[in-house]
């Protein structure tokens, strides 16, 4: 089979459009966290950070517990405490906020590489711990082809078009939303308007912490039952892409996350179907990365980010 | 803001006070885990520097944390975050592995500097993907270079795994040729001293002269202070993008060719080790500044080569990547530290603004 076919062969097939979802569902949450923060004017490119933090918090809530809820709850704790950290010194301190960022990435995995051992007795990974259940919807089993792609669904999938929908209906359609906006964009006169710019930049920043420690606890506890240290291996920073693909708008994120997604299912696929030497498919793990450049490069410019974005407020 | 400390002054405590705060909230996280923070980093001393052997095995870690310090620094000078010196340390070191590898029977005269600067190209062509982007659809380069870290890694598994394998056991390229090979200053036990440390301060030394006696640096500085007003001022900002991506990525690409020309004289996976990922830190604490980032990049190589000696006291070495990630949060955050510093320095209590 050529690269060709084997690509419409995929595609042709349920499990690619299963892959795709499970893929996309950590970069749609982590990319609705970067879309909150930077509406308000907060860059924050410690997503992957915070996803690293989330994955590992919920494992380690989980093997205490052994109640996979308790455990996205402590990933959540975990995420905003780091999201916290980003807000206080960019917001109160004015920080570099690229730079407070890489730091909080390189807390994140220091903190979670060094726990590990003390914690489970071995470096490299965690144990196995439960796992959030998965959900069936009976209705949908016997449908052709759509019966096989929603079959054993994490929960995780659907909250994220959950949230998707709820980020939406908030930025868009509510007196808060209408506020972080006006923050982003003219933090200046939205004080003058007495809208309280800290306060709100604040909820953004903090929410993409929630948002981002469900991206990372579906990677651990969601999908794979096992903390690893090397995730969430780069997936922080696609959510990125996708955030700036998808306009800043939770609605363009989620396409943009699906597309990303559609990229690894596709290298997922052909790395079971091409008939090529081990170290030629493990090349292919890089499509997604390359796709990710050729996406940031192309839509940059095109797209346009909220116009304080990044920029300090300081009241005079 | 009351400034009753120098600029100098401030630019040398913000870093150091940076440091021993990191290395005291890290000591509470050790405390954590039921160890002793002080043995632990009694350990980790006499790792680093407790005998001839340490010493040696520090000083060849400083060596690459120089360059990739450089690096950043660099970038950061001219207004660019380069996060992507770790690819293209990695790309250097492919590219000076491949070269090497051909340069049998060539004498040494030659076979050295042309490996040498294989390695510089490689790391060059690397970060100029990330500038030439950057300047011509303004494709943020944290994103960019990110990207061609982890496409530089799987190109690394690929040619180690593929056209360069070799032996059994860990993927690894075989070793390049005796000639192309920089010979060790000295040998201390099993540990060598690598003549490479002498290249990292002497790039040091050329890229203050870059930064601080040429116009081609007064530029790049200019561009980086404000854009817009060097723009105004007749300076091409695509231009000096690329450059400084390309001058940065050579730094990153020197320190990959001196890893494999004086240490390993061959590539494997996993080559890098983070170096690329250090040189933020080093960049930071020295202030971007050279002569700053020579000291920074001694500082990590301690922190490195002591944490290894403390795994044989049961603390995870992951704890220098904690002590990074905090003093770089500090440096980020200096208004902080800026007042911690005057607080203490005036018996009054000095005032943030």
């Amino acid at each position: 089979m050529n690269v060709f076919q084997a690509v419409f062969y995929s595609l042709s097939t349920p499990i690619f459009y299963k892959l795709m979802l499970i893929s996309a569902t950590p970069l749609i949450f982590a990319a609705l966290g970067g879309v909150f923060s930077e509406v308000t004017g907060v860059t924050n490119i410690a997503l992957e950070g915070i996803m690293k933090i989330g994955a590992f918090t919920a494992v380690v809530f989980t093997f205490y517990t052994g109640n996979p809820w308790l455990g996205l709850l402590g990933a959540i704790i975990a995420g905003v405490m780091l999201a916290w950290l980003h807000a206080y010194v960019s917001i109160r301190w004015s920080a570099d906020q690229i730079v407070s960022a890489t730091a909080l990435i390189l807390i994140a995995s220091g903190l979670s590489a060094f726990l590990m051992e003390p914690i489970f007795g071995h470096s490299g990974q965690t144990d196995f711990v439960a796992k959030i259940p998965k959900v069936k919807i009976p209705a949908i089993q016997n449908v052709p082809f759509f019966g096989q792609i929603f079959d054993e669904m994490s929960i995780f999938v659907y909250l994220a078009f959950i949230a998707v929908a709820l980020s939406w209906f908030l930025i868009y359609k509510t007196p808060l939303g209408l506020r972080m906006r006006a923050v982003g964009e003219n933090p200046k006169s939205a004080d003058t308007l007495g809208v309280n710019v800290f306060r709100i930049r604040y909820f953004g920043v903090l929410m993409s912490g929630v948002l981002a420690a469900f991206a990372g606890a579906y990677l651990s506890i969601g999908e794979l039952g096992q903390f690893q240290e090397n995730m969430p291996s780069g997936k922080g920073f696609i959510a990125l892409a996708a955030m700036i693909l998808g306009n800043w708008n939770p609605v363009g994120a989620m396409w943009a996350a699906l597309l990303f997604g559609a990229s690894d299912a596709l290298n997922i696929q052909l790395q079971s179907i091409l008939d090529i030497p081990p170290e030629m498919k493990a090349l292919l793990n890089l499509l997604p990365f390359v796709i990710t450049i050729i996406v940031v490069s192309g839509f940059v410019g095109k797209t346009r980010p909220p116009a304080a974005d990044g920029v300090p407020y300081e009241k005079e | 803001m009351k400034n009753k400390l120098s600029k100098n002054a401030m630019n040398i405590l913000v870093p150091v006070t940076s440091v021993i705060i990191a290395l005291f909230i890290a000591g509470i996280v050790i405390l954590l885990i039921g160890k002793n923070p002080l043995s632990a980093y009694w350990v980790m001393l006499k790792g680093a520097f407790g005998n001839k052997a340490a010493l040696a095995a520090n000083i060849s870690k400083m060596m690459s944390l120089v360059l990739t310090g450089l690096a950043v620094g660099f970038g950061f000078r001219a207004g660019i975050f380069n996060i992507g010196a770790e690819g293209q340390l990695m790309m250097g070191a492919i590219f000076s592995t491949i070269v090497g590898l051909n340069l049998g029977g060539v004498s040494p005269v030659f076979a050295i500097p042309i490996t040498m600067l294989a390695g510089i190209l490689g790391g060059a062509f690397w970060a100029s993907i990330a500038g030439y982007l950057k300047a011509t659809t303004g494709a943020h380069e944290v994103i960019t270079t990110i990207m061609l870290n982890w496409i530089a890694v799987y190109l690394t598994n690929y040619f180690v795994a593929g056209p360069l394998a070799v032996g059994q056991g860990v993927p690894k390229s075989p070793e390049i040729a005796q000639s192309a090979q920089l010979p060790p200053l000295m040998t201390v036990q099993a540990t060598t001293l690598p003549s490479g440390i002498i290249v990292s301060i002497i790039a040091a030394i050329l890229v203050y002269i870059l930064l601080e006696k040429t116009t081609t640096g007064y530029e790049l500085k200019a561009v980086g202070f404000n854009p817009y007003a060097a723009e105004a001022g007749a300076i091409s900002l695509s231009k000096n993008i690329v450059l400084t991506m390309a001058i940065s990525g050579a730094l990153a690409g020197l320190a990959g060719s001196m890893e494999v020309m004086a240490i390993h004289h061959r590539i494997f996976g996993d080559f890098s080790g983070g170096k690329g990922f250090d040189g933020i830190s080093i960049a930071l604490i020295g202030q971007n500044n050279p002569i700053g980032i020579i000291f920074a990049a001694f500082l990590i190589s301690s922190l490195r080569t002591g944490s290894n000696a403390m795994q044989f006291a049961k603390v995870p070495d992951d704890i220098v990547t904690i002590i990074q990630g905090i003093i770089i949060f500090l440096v980020a955050a200096d208004r902080i530290v800026r007042t911690f510093i005057l607080k203490f320095s005036s018996p009054k209590g000095g005032e943030s603004k």
